[in-house]
């Protein structure tokens, strides 16, 4: 139930349901979106983005909230851990436990590696759980993995890597076999035809799904996969620095127990950063889908350890993060209840754009209504437009919302919002790194030898911008991968004398580069304590 | 000014905005999070949270992530509950009533108290999934059981000693991987890859110029 407020409005997208339902709004031509984009995207905000002074980047822009932790002070000096004596000493080390660092687990194990999984919080504390509409796979007779390539390659502003692209899309109906073998329930026709949907930008229907729990579904999937292959997890402990060897390869790193502060080492002849995404860093000042943990922990490992980054200057943000009520400000409201029929509408109940353009001319075009044109919702909070969910009951029926996004259902339902009678407010939020660390198609870095990289912390895969579904496919294609093939380096790796004399090079460049500053990362978690949040303002 | 409730975390009181969740009730009042705090999202189930209203006999169990604070919330967070996890193997188990008997008997010693539905975060039925997967109908079990976020509220409330998420989870794995129905458009596109179908059709696309690929992106037919 929406309060007096709302009233107006909402009688308004209530009369013109039936005629915007049956209403095809046009797409936006290439032009359209280029000069949207410019004008309305925050990736096009100048003054939001600061050029690194040192580091392999030097002289790239990044947001000004991550250039801060990539120049800054290491949480350790270089003399203050004992290497000589690691608590773990593995083939191959991984740093993270969502769904590509469990991904790669599961193939460095099958590959007969020992392997181990450090997580900052719990396995399974990760994006990948909150996931939600589905995952790409060309599979079906229509379909190709180069029509898909070609839906991604554009859908990117044709930036991705080709080499990238390619493994991300050949290797997809095979990812999407691997996870059913391992038991992940996709939703199928009783002849197991996979329902598939659009998702933005997307020219045919291969979205696979588990109703609206998919990233849930997949990630516990895998955590139990892990759970019953013994494979060692230490959870709540970071990593907060990369060990090299003395001859420039990554060789492990130093760890945090979140809990009690003890630093403890770990070598490894192979290291995958599996650390996810960034969207607590709140950018700009948005709320952010992402789940705790995302502060772009690996991005600062890697590149104080002379790895490059690609494309670390664009994000996404997702067009429909709810607006209201405040308690779920800036929560995901998957793409998935546009895919099944739900339209963006106006203050006024008028359809103004269509709903399944990519998600940065989205959330550009949604920003737009709610500024210049003045036809956003106040929703006392700030501004938001419809979605307008029950046209989804309208169109598949009584009990769609149901069955397809029971979690949206819930989520909603908790604040006496019925979805499948009432519409919901909606505004962008900060959603995914679509840049990273540049690594080549084998998942190793360009720069850093023995140093892999998969899931949300790579660069390149989508370009500038990621289409819906590409990233759970992105996390086990590359996740398997970075496994696979740190595995077999790891066979042939004779690590030699550990050391952290990085830091100090990277302590001598910010001194002659002249930056003052008293930061120190990674940031690790973000702090939501009253006194640091009123300091803000 | 807005309107504060008083709430208790741990059984200390706190003053705190009406309009928050429980979770950001306990960063206002100066807890920095580490454990139970996850996805932030109702997701997770990192945060699972027992509370009593003060005067009420009821407990309640929630999401912290997902609940409003109250006047007179005593607040608990349960961030870890010690869980039975069997170990299987899932190419070697078969779909079958033998399989719970053999990793989950305890769910055979369920009295039927429905503690267990009661405290659900997620308000599913979990005594009915229980007794799907006692008698062996894990299509029922995983259909029942799939909006689970494992917080482990309903193992906590159970005087059997049931890991009940953990029974759904093997219920569901076995449905997704015996009994579901096969896909096979999927197992023919794999094969189709892997004989090289669409090698020369993507090394193509990979050399070409921008300016064809925008050519061919621009003007790609949509699928209605």
């Amino acid at each position: 139930m929406y309060a007096e407020q709302f009233q107006k409005s909402l009688k308004a997208v209530e009369e013109a349901r039936e005629a915007n339902i049956a209403y095809e709004p046009a797409r936006m031509t290439a032009k359209e979106k280029e000069d949207l984009l410019a004008a309305y995207h925050p990736d096009y905000k100048q003054d939001e983005f600061e050029v690194l002074q040192i580091g392999p980047n030097k002289g790239d822009k990044v947001p000004k909230e991550l250039a801060e932790m990539l120049q800054a002070h290491s949480r350790i000096t270089s003399g203050e851990v004992d290497l000589t004596n690691p608590t773990y000493d593995v083939d191959v080390l991984i740093i993270g436990g969502g769904g590509a660092g469990t991904s790669a687990a599961i193939e460095a194990h099958e590959a007969g590696a020992n392997v181990m999984i450090v997580t900052k919080l719990r396995m399974g504390d990760a994006n990948t759980m909150m996931a939600e509409g589905g995952i790409q796979a060309a599979d079906k007779p229509n379909d190709s993995p180069a029509i898909h390539y070609i839906d991604a390659f554009g859908g990117g502003h044709y930036a991705a890597k080709p080499e990238l692209l390619y493994k991300l899309v050949n290797d997809a109906p095979e990812a999407i076999q691997w996870l059913n073998k391992l038991g992940v329930e996709f939703d199928k026709m009783p002849d197991g035809t996979m329902v598939t949907t659009h998702g933005g930008g997307t020219s045919r229907k291969r979205m696979h799904a588990c109703k609206d729990y998919s990233g849930a579904e997949i990630m516990r999937t895998l955590r139990d996969e892990v759970l019953n292959r013994q494979i060692p997890v230490v959870d709540f402990t970071s990593a907060i620095e990369l060990i090299l060897d003395e001859n420039g390869k990554a060789a492990g790193a130093v760890l945090l127990n979140m809990e009690t502060g003890d630093l403890m080492v770990a070598k490894a002849k192979t290291v995958i950063i599996a650390t996810g995404g960034a969207g607590r860093m709140h950018y700009q000042g948005f709320p952010t889908s992402n789940h705790y943990g995302a502060t772009a922990d690996g991005l600062v490992l890697g590149y104080r350890a002379g790895a490059k980054l690609l494309y670390a200057e664009t994000l996404q943000y997702h067009p429909t993060g709810a607006a209201f009520p405040e308690q779920i400000f800036g929560a995901l409201v998957t793409e998935k209840v546009r895919s099944l029929g739900a339209k963006l509408v106006n203050r006024e109940g008028k359809v103004f754009m269509h709903p399944l353009e990519t998600r940065d001319v989205s959330a550009a075009s949604i920003i737009r209504e709610c500024t210049t044109r003045e036809n956003g919702v106040d929703t006392g909070a700030g501004l938001g437009v419809w979605l307008d969910t029950p046209m989804i009951e309208k169109i598949g029926g009584e009990g769609t919302i149901e069955k397809r996004i029971p979690a949206m259902m819930r989520m909603f339902g908790k604040y006496g919002i019925d979805i499948r009678k009432e519409p919901i407010l909606v505004y962008p939020t900060l959603h995914y790194q679509n840049g990273g660390l540049d690594i080549a198609q084998n998942g190793m870095t360009t720069q850093v030898e023995n140093l892999y990289v998969a899931g949300e912390a790579v660069g390149g895969i989508h370009g500038r911008n990621r289409l819906m579904g590409n990233s759970l496919l992105d996390i086990i294609v590359f996740g398997r991968n970075a496994g696979q093939n740190a595995a077999a380096k790891a066979k042939e790796t004779t690590v030699g004398a550990l050391t952290l004399s990085h830091i100090d090079a990277f302590d001598k460049e910010r001194a002659e580069a002249g930056i003052e500053t008293d930061a120190i990362s990674p940031k690790l978690l973000p702090d939501y304590r009253r006194s640091v949040t009123e300091l803000d303002k | 000014m807005e309107n504060m409730v008083n709430i208790f975390l741990f059984g200390k009181k706190y003053s705190v905005p009406e309009n928050l969740t429980i979770m950001r009730a306990m960063e206002y009042a100066g807890y920095q999070l580490v454990r139970g705090c996850g996805c932030r999202n109702g997701f997770c189930g990192a945060c699972a949270t027992i509370y009593r209203i003060k005067g009420d006999r009821e407990l309640k169990v929630c999401l912290a992530c997902q609940t409003k604070v109250e006047e007179g919330m005593y607040i608990a967070t349960l961030p870890f509950f010690p869980l039975v996890k069997q170990v299987f193997d899932i190419e070697k188990v078969k779909p079958t009533d033998m399989v719970m008997m053999q990793l989950y008997p305890e769910i055979y010693a369920c009295i039927g108290c429905n503690a267990c539905t009661k405290s659900c975060t997620q308000g599913l039925n979990v005594m009915q999934y229980i007794a799907y997967a006692q008698r062996g109908d894990f299509e029922a079990c995983a259909e029942e059981s799939f909006d689970c976020v494992m917080c482990g509220v309903c193992s906590s409330r159970c005087p059997a000693g049931i890991s009940h998420p953990q029974v759904a989870m093997l219920a569901r794995r076995l449905n997704g991987k015996y009994l579901a129905p096969e896909t096979g458009h999927l197992n023919d596109r794999v094969k189709e890859i892997k004989d090289g179908t669409f090698e020369e059709l993507l090394q193509n696309l990979m050399q070409k110029p921008i300016d064809e690929m925008k050519e061919l992106y621009n003007n790609r037919e949509i699928e209605k």
